[in-house]
């Protein structure tokens, strides 16, 4: 029997020969991912329901980065951190990386990738909607609330409806004026915020593989803007590099048959695309960068799980060589090892650092930051009627601080174009 | 479980997203302690512009300003209830407010698995659109047997396509009290 990528490697998770879409099955989960925003409340529901017994089912496969909530004084943002601080000594999580120290990672998804945890043919699951990033690197990787992921902690088994998968083809190489982020705009356009909703989508395509991991891992990353339960591309040796890199851990490569049946399937004419943005307050009401090229910005940001990798910086930085912003402007790695590759990467021989320096933007410590507003004093949130532009994923209303406020969300190229001019331009102008 | 439940609706638009249901800022605050999670109710659906707000005039809050609990125990929503990120806090957050019963054309994976497993809400799905037949302030009753609609302003019947799969987890409580009554876990 033929099937899909994301099935193979549920079978193989729930121990079955095959699977078909629309079946529940119980998973065996090889790694379960919290934050300081849903780890506290999933170790209380943990502990509620297994009581003075509750163990931790794999120490080793329970993973924590504090990363939302980090930089600011209000009181319960940081007691949130210092409870999971608290579990972590107490159970002896080895995989927590602490605020304030040498291992302070920054924003999840990333670090996921960076510390060797995203394997190829494995499951991983996290109390994040874009946990779904870990899909760049042929595994499942999907989001759960805290009451699954209080269950997981407690048995390492959760049940899922094996999904149906749509397939998304990109052929031929990007242009250079295009990067992951249009496309996964591009597809958010056709087919909306529920177009993919409880299924796999599946990338493919020259268009795909040709990408760098952090490129992959902004399609993966918004497969949940579109409903989707995972993101995946296959891993290919770009994959096999990244992950030799960061891990000893062996792995298992799966790969769709040929033969294997999908909802639909959707092909791209890389060539033929266009930079795009999505409108407010909506990441499926996507225009191209030409049809609100000249709309007044009051903020640009560049940073988040979407927007704050190397690459993203690598190509706003690109444009900004050189010139100066007019609209204030916020640049904020996803993590730590980004902060730190910033003073070490370069363009025409300048470090990124010194190039976003020179071009007056604000460089922020690594965390989630103002991408969904947190709290009153996060660096680069929206303030009442703000215009922004931004690299995140999500512009729906109240999404970065302010309801009153409108969001674009766009590629890191689009977004330094605009950052110089102050008003929404697109990128060939500056390439 | 209640076999039948009766109150005014309030009704919302498509793409209701959690960012609406519980802004991010409010998410710091403990969902255990019973005094602070009070603060989840008063904030329940607070980010949803107020023109949108109560359909089909707009304009009325789900929660009034400095109250914890709403009078709308059910909320009648169109296409893709619950969207964006993972925060159970919004199926908590609505449970605070004391919505009983959400009916929506749709719902995202994660708001629907957070509303069943946690034992927050139940998730009907209307057959077709129901979020223009029914004006929020009206008085409906939901029987979750015959898995029925009836708007008692103006008769109208309106069946829901029924729990399926999800049933025993609803009835049970929530995950946890399926998997015990099932001897998954102790």
């Amino acid at each position: 029997m033929k099937m899909t990528i994301t099935e193979k490697i549920l079978a193989k998770s729930a121990g079955k020969t095959f699977v078909e879409p629309g079946q529940n099955i119980w998973l065996t989960v090889d790694v379960l991912m919290t934050h300081d925003v849903c780890g506290p409340p999933t170790i209380d529901i943990w502990k509620r329901e297994f009581g003075n017994a509750a163990k931790v089912w794999d120490k080793n496969k329970l993973v924590i980065f504090p990363d939302h909530y980090i930089f600011t004084k209000n009181p319960q943002a940081n007691r949130n951190v210092a409870l999971l601080r608290e579990f972590a000594n107490e159970y002896g999580i080895d995989n927590y990386y602490d605020v304030g120290t040498e291992r302070y990672k920054g924003v999840c998804h990333l670090a996921l990738a960076e510390e060797g945890y995203n394997v190829p043919g494995t499951v991983l699951f996290g109390t994040d909607s874009h946990t779904c990033t870990s899909g760049a690197f042929g595994m499942f990787a999907t989001g759960v609330g805290n009451s699954d992921a209080a269950f997981i902690l407690g048995t390492g088994k959760i049940w899922e409806k094996v999904p149906e998968s749509m397939k998304f083809i990109f052929d031929g190489q990007l242009p250079n004026y295009l990067m992951a982020k249009d496309l996964i705009l591009q597809i958010l356009g056709d087919i909306t915020t529920d177009g993919a909703t409880y299924r796999a989508m599946e990338f493919d395509g020259e268009g795909v593989f040709s990408l760098s991991m952090t490129e992959r891992m902004t399609l993966t990353n918004m497969a949940i803007e579109a409903g989707g339960m995972n993101g995946i591309i296959a891993a290919d040796e770009i994959t096999e590099a990244y992950v030799k890199e960061r891990t000893d851990k062996s792995y298992e490569l799966f790969t769709s048959d040929a033969e294997a049946k999908y909802h639909s399937v959707r092909r791209y004419d890389s060539s033929k695309l266009e930079p795009v943005v999505a409108k407010p307050h909506s990441p499926d009401n996507v225009g191209t960068v030409r049809s609100v090229s000249g709309k007044k910005l009051t903020k640009c940001y560049v940073g988040s799980c979407t927007g704050g990798k190397l690459s993203d910086f690598q190509a706003a930085a690109k444009i900004l060589l050189g010139n100066e912003v007019k609209t204030p402007t916020f640049i904020v790695p996803a993590s730590t090892e980004v902060t730190r590759a910033l003073e070490v990467e370069t363009v025409s021989g300048i470090s990124l650092k010194e190039i976003f320096e020179k071009a007056g933007c604000t460089i922020a410590q690594s965390s989630c930051a103002a991408c969904l507003g947190g709290p009153a004093d996060t660096i680069g949130r929206a303030q009442d009627q703000e215009v922004v532009i931004s690299t995140t994923n999500r512009n729906f209303p109240g999404r970065m601080g302010s309801k009153k406020s409108e969001v674009y969300l766009a590629s890191p190229l689009t977004v330094a174009a605009s950052a110089i001019t102050g008003v929404i331009t697109d990128p060939r102008e500056f390439l | 479980m209640e076999k039948v439940i009766q109150g005014k609706v309030f009704v919302l638009e498509n793409n209701i997203d959690t960012d609406q249901i519980i802004p991010a800022e409010h998410l710091v605050y403990s969902l255990s302690d019973p005094e602070e999670s009070k603060m989840y109710g008063r904030f329940a659906l607070s980010s949803v512009p107020i023109e949108k707000s109560g359909l089909p005039t707009g304009g009325i809050k789900y929660v009034e300003s400095d109250n914890f609990e709403t009078e709308f125990p059910i909320i009648i929503g169109g296409a893709n209830f619950g969207c964006g990120s993972s925060r159970e806090h919004a199926p908590f957050a609505l449970q605070k407010a004391g919505t009983k019963v959400i009916v929506a054309e749709s719902y995202a994976r994660i708001f629907f698995r957070n509303a069943v497993d946690g034992g927050f809400v139940i998730p009907y799905e209307s057959i077709g659109k129901l979020n223009d037949k029914v004006n929020t302030g009206d008085s409906v009753t939901i029987d979750l047997e015959k898995n029925i609609l009836v708007n008692n302003s103006t008769k109208q019947e309106y069946n829901l396509k029924p729990l399926g799969d999800i049933l025993p987890i609803i009835e049970a409580g929530n995950l946890f009290e399926y998997a015990r009554q099932t001897n998954m876990i102790a």
